[in-house]
């Protein structure tokens, strides 16, 4: 009998052929090969914990070596508003004897009862890593006989870290939960308490939303006061029955990243959901997601309700804001983060009265690129090469009096005595919403 | 002494080791004009990365050979090679370390055959040393990492004394000679420190000053104090490590006086040094506590021929003054520990001097060092297992990293942050534990946790026949211990 082992090349070529993204379109697909010796950036593992991790009652086992989750775990900015289970470290911790004497497959399977017995989660995850990829494992066969001996959803994440990029770590994790979660469960009726018989109520999905810092939780009230009920946020303080549920949804909102697009387009493909792209960073961008909404579930009173909601959050805030516009106003960005975070921020930022005066555009694509353009005009410096050395470059050559990046430029820029503002996942600030604006506002 | 308990479990719950290609890479980090790259994926790197960036709050020079599919089964020789030549031709480094993965070993990667081939083909980079190393993550921890990586770059950079015409104390003379020409004052003597990987840049900061103080001149190997310790310079940015021990040195150690060997750890790298070299190895266990710290002193008179300065008399007459202030909180105190076992040893004897107890002791990997250990027992294991074996022992202070602190809050004590990594707090990095003066102030702060976290108050009682007014009992309702 065949067995399918690791991911072949076709299954990652697949993977990588997402036609709801627009790289496809350009020649070379998907993201350039990595140079050793002058490479950055993570591996699919990576992406793939990342994606999920944030499912917050689920055991997350680690199946390989140390090096994966021992530098990894409890390392993550998002918030779970009970359930805590994603903060315990859990890996298979494999030896050499392990994979030399090929026991590795048989210590996953007790892990997982030892998981299951200690911890009593309502499902396990297990990644797949380099190690265990390339001798062979079989973690599919494994998950289904410890879910059928055990009786507790197990559920495979075959994410070798060699596969690819963490982009693509994004799609394995999306996809794993599209074939093995999503479609397993119904929604629980909506209890009695929060009926209400003067509007209707809506069901939707958040995808590709980690609330970082909790942030969710500023533009959360806002959907319980419009009567949108969130199914799931895929996978921001998630549990594991929410995500099971996302096959309801009436409609699907990407958030400020093209990651698991994959899934909003199965989810679309196999149940008909329609999906939007949006951004909570930003007034002017919280306000379009909120109307984006209201457009795609084509129902007139919750546009009507959204458009007083918009006013009215618009106006308390912008009188918040007055105080820190004076200060920022005209102050001079260096923009350098990934995808779709470069145009959703660069409204954020001119909210406030900044000018950005370069961005970075190594990850986006296309139409990021062409939204960009729109928002900075046709002569905006896009930056592709993100070496620290280019980026103080453009600091100094633009005098740009910020920088605006992901964590792992922090110290390039306070050693070269530039202002920072940390803007990616591992962050310890919140900066969603309406509410959220007045965070980085007060940075200055 | 001790009975080693070794994992029996599958499953690794909070684990506390730390893997071999971090051990890796901080003593490669140690050296000037460095850049260790991982031979694995590019999440290797990755993580490894963010890992020490979290801890030390620096920009970190780490690279990767960025094996992806095709390379992991196909073979990853030319990503091995292709990366050294980038390296070298892009930034110059003074050293380069290859630091081999699971990934690269379990596909069988030849790292040292790699090297030579990059030698033999490139001519060009004869200046750039290029270390290989065997670090796996799975077989060692964070301390196996670091020694191997430092017994290679001796083998590789520290010459044999008769090739190189190096002999002990040749240092001492060639000054003495300059010396007696300039008619200037006492020369510098030098001294190898070879430092394992549980020195803070803090700790080699303090024990540069003491031996300064033997009028001595110590060579760390390597050196994190320089090129870690959060320094500003007036470079915008430097793609390499920016301090640290110079390779150069490394070609004069065979002329010091003595080499110092801080922790068991480093065994193997003396022997080697002292095999290559013939100057004579002073092994320490580690510089926690008096009794440490007097070893270190006794050496350093010996080695010096000089007295023991005033300054230092009067640092360990405070450390015994402080010993005598905190033993009132730390005399039969309930300690758990998880560390790697240099680290651990060193917090054993330090904590056991003062009367406390160790009630669980919990290591990461099983290592020679173990055995000795005074404690009954020694688990091989991870937090959950510290977690378990403290609550059955009624543990009341945890020592460990910044992952043991939702642990220490599930026990319901007080932790005290020690070892890789500490990223919840600001300047872990750089605290100094050794020393006279670095013993006291541990002493101070387990003593400082203890009285802050006091649960064992007696509770209020008031009569029923009490005067007390009436609104007391509103106003200050009894606390429920």
């Amino acid at each position: 009998m065949w067995v399918k082992l690791m991911k072949t090349t076709k299954d990652i070529a697949a993977l990588l052929d997402e036609p709801a993204c627009e790289h496809n379109k350009k020649e070379k697909s998907g993201c350039a090969k990595p140079k050793p010796g002058a490479s950055a950036g993570g591996c699919a593992f990576d992406g793939a914990q990342i994606a999920l991790l944030p499912i917050a009652d689920v055991a997350h086992i680690v199946h390989g070596p140390i090096a994966c989750a021992g530098s990894s775990w409890d390392n993550r900015g998002t918030r779970s508003s009970g359930a805590d289970l994603y903060r315990i470290g859990m890996t298979t911790d494999l030896t050499e004897q392990d994979i030399v004497m090929g026991r590795s497959e048989k210590r996953l399977f007790h892990a997982i009862k030892q998981a299951i017995d200690t911890y009593h989660p309502p499902a396990v995850f297990i990644y797949n890593t380099c190690v265990p990829a390339l001798v062979g494992d079989d973690i599919n066969a494994i998950c289904k006989s410890a879910q059928e001996r055990w009786g507790v959803p197990v559920v495979p994440i075959d994410s070798a870290g060699f596969y690819g990029t963490k982009n693509l770590g994004n799609r394995i994790a999306g996809d794993a939960m599209v074939n093995h979660v999503i479609g397993t469960r119904d929604p629980d009726p909506l209890p009695l308490a929060v009926q209400r018989t003067d509007i209707t109520i809506h069901d939707v999905n958040l995808i590709g939303e980690y609330n970082i810092a909790g942030e969710f939780w500023h533009v959360l009230p806002l959907f319980d006061e419009l009567g949108l009920r969130i199914l799931c946020t895929l996978s921001g303080d998630a549990r594991f029955r929410e995500v099971q549920t996302m096959h309801k949804a009436e409609v699907n909102m990407m958030v400020c990243s093209k990651a698991m697009v994959n899934v909003a387009r199965k989810l679309q493909q196999q149940y008909g959901t329609p999906w939007f792209e949006g951004s909570y960073y930003g007034i002017t961008d919280t306000s379009q997601s909120l109307r984006d909404f209201a457009k795609v579930l084509k129902d007139p009173d919750l546009t009507e309700r959204t458009e007083a909601l918009i006013l009215r959050e618009e106006t308390r805030i912008r009188k918040e804001l007055e105080p820190w516009k004076e200060r920022l106003k005209g102050k001079r960005v260096l923009l350098f983060t990934g995808g779709v975070k470069s145009w959703s921020v660069i409204s954020a930022l001119q909210d406030l009265g900044m000018v950005v005066v370069a961005t970075g555009t190594k990850k986006s694509t296309e139409e990021d690129k062409a939204r960009i353009r729109e928002l900075m005009g046709e002569d905006t410096v896009m930056i592709d090469d993100g070496s620290p050395r280019e980026l103080l470059r453009i600091v100094h050559d633009y005098k740009a009096d910020i920088l605006i990046a992901g964590g792992r430029n922090m110290y390039t820029a306070l050693k070269a005595k530039v202002p920072f503002l940390d803007i990616n996942q591992e962050r310890e600030f919140g900066y969603e919403g309406y509410q959220g604006m007045l965070e980085p506002a007060r940075w200055r | 002494m001790a009975d080693i308990l070794k994992r029996n479990k599958a499953l690794s719950v909070n684990p506390l080791k730390a893997s071999q290609p971090i051990g890796g890479s901080l003593a490669t980090l140690g050296f000037n004009r460095a850049m260790p790259m991982l031979h694995g994926s590019q999440g290797c790197t990755a993580f490894a990365k963010v890992f020490f960036v979290r801890h030390f709050r620096e920009p970190i020079p780490l690279q990767s050979t960025a094996m992806d599919q095709g390379s992991s089964v196909m073979g990853a020789d030319e990503n091995v090679v292709e990366g050294i030549k980038t390296i070298a031709s892009k930034s110059r480094p003074a050293l380069i370390t290859i630091l081999t993965t699971g990934l690269a070993e379990t596909q069988g990667a030849d790292v040292h055959r790699n090297v030579r081939e990059f030698r033999e083909a490139n001519p060009e980079f004869a200046d750039v040393a290029v270390v290989a190393v065997n670090t796996p993550d799975f077989t060692g921890s964070v301390e196996t990492g670091f020694a191997a990586t430092l017994t290679e770059i001796i083998r590789a950079l520290v010459p044999d004394a008769k090739e190189a015409g190096t002999y002990p104390g040749k240092r001492t003379t060639a000054w003495m000679q300059e010396v007696e020409q300039r008619r200037e004052q006492l020369p510098e003597r030098q001294v190898n420190v070879l430092i394992n990987y549980m020195l803070t840049p803090g700790d080699i900061e303090a024990l540069r000053d003491i031996f300064e103080q033997f009028q001595l001149r110590p060579v760390f190997v390597p050196d994190i104090s320089d090129s870690l310790d959060g320094c500003l310079t007036d470079d915008d940015f430097s793609p390499v490590t920016i301090g640290g021990t110079l390779v150069s040195e490394m070609a004069t150690l065979g002329d010091a006086l003595a080499t110092v060997v801080i922790g068991p750890s480093l065994n193997k790298a003396a022997e080697l040094l002292e095999q290559k070299t013939g100057v004579p190895t002073y092994a320490l266990d580690h510089l926690y506590g008096l009794k440490a710290n007097d070893a270190l002193i006794s050496a350093l008179a010996e080695i010096s021929g000089n007295d023991v300065p005033e300054r230092i008399e009067r640092q360990r007459s405070q450390l015994q003054d402080a010993m005598l202030d905190t033993h009132f909180m730390l005399g039969q105190l309930r300690i758990a520990i998880a560390a790697d076992a240099d680290l651990l040893n060193a917090f054993v004897d330090q904590v056991q001097e003062m009367g406390a107890e160790v009630v669980a002791a919990v290591t990461s990997c099983n290592v020679p060092l173990l055995a000795r250990i005074p404690v009954a027992t020694v688990k091989i294991g991870d937090l959950e297992d510290m977690e378990l074996i403290g609550k059955a022992n009624k543990v009341q202070l945890v020592i460990g990293n910044s992952h043991a602190v939702d642990t220490a809050e599930r026990l319901g004590t007080p932790i005290l942050r020690a070892g890789f990594p500490l990223y919840d707090i600001i300047g872990g990095y750089q605290k100094t534990w050794i020393g006279y003066r670095g013993s006291r102030q541990t002493l101070f702060d387990l003593a400082n946790l203890v009285i802050n976290y006091s649960h064992e108050e007696i509770p209020v009682y008031r009569s029923i026949y009490g005067q007390k007014p009436a609104s007391e009992i509103t106003d200050y309702p009894l606390s429920c211990h």
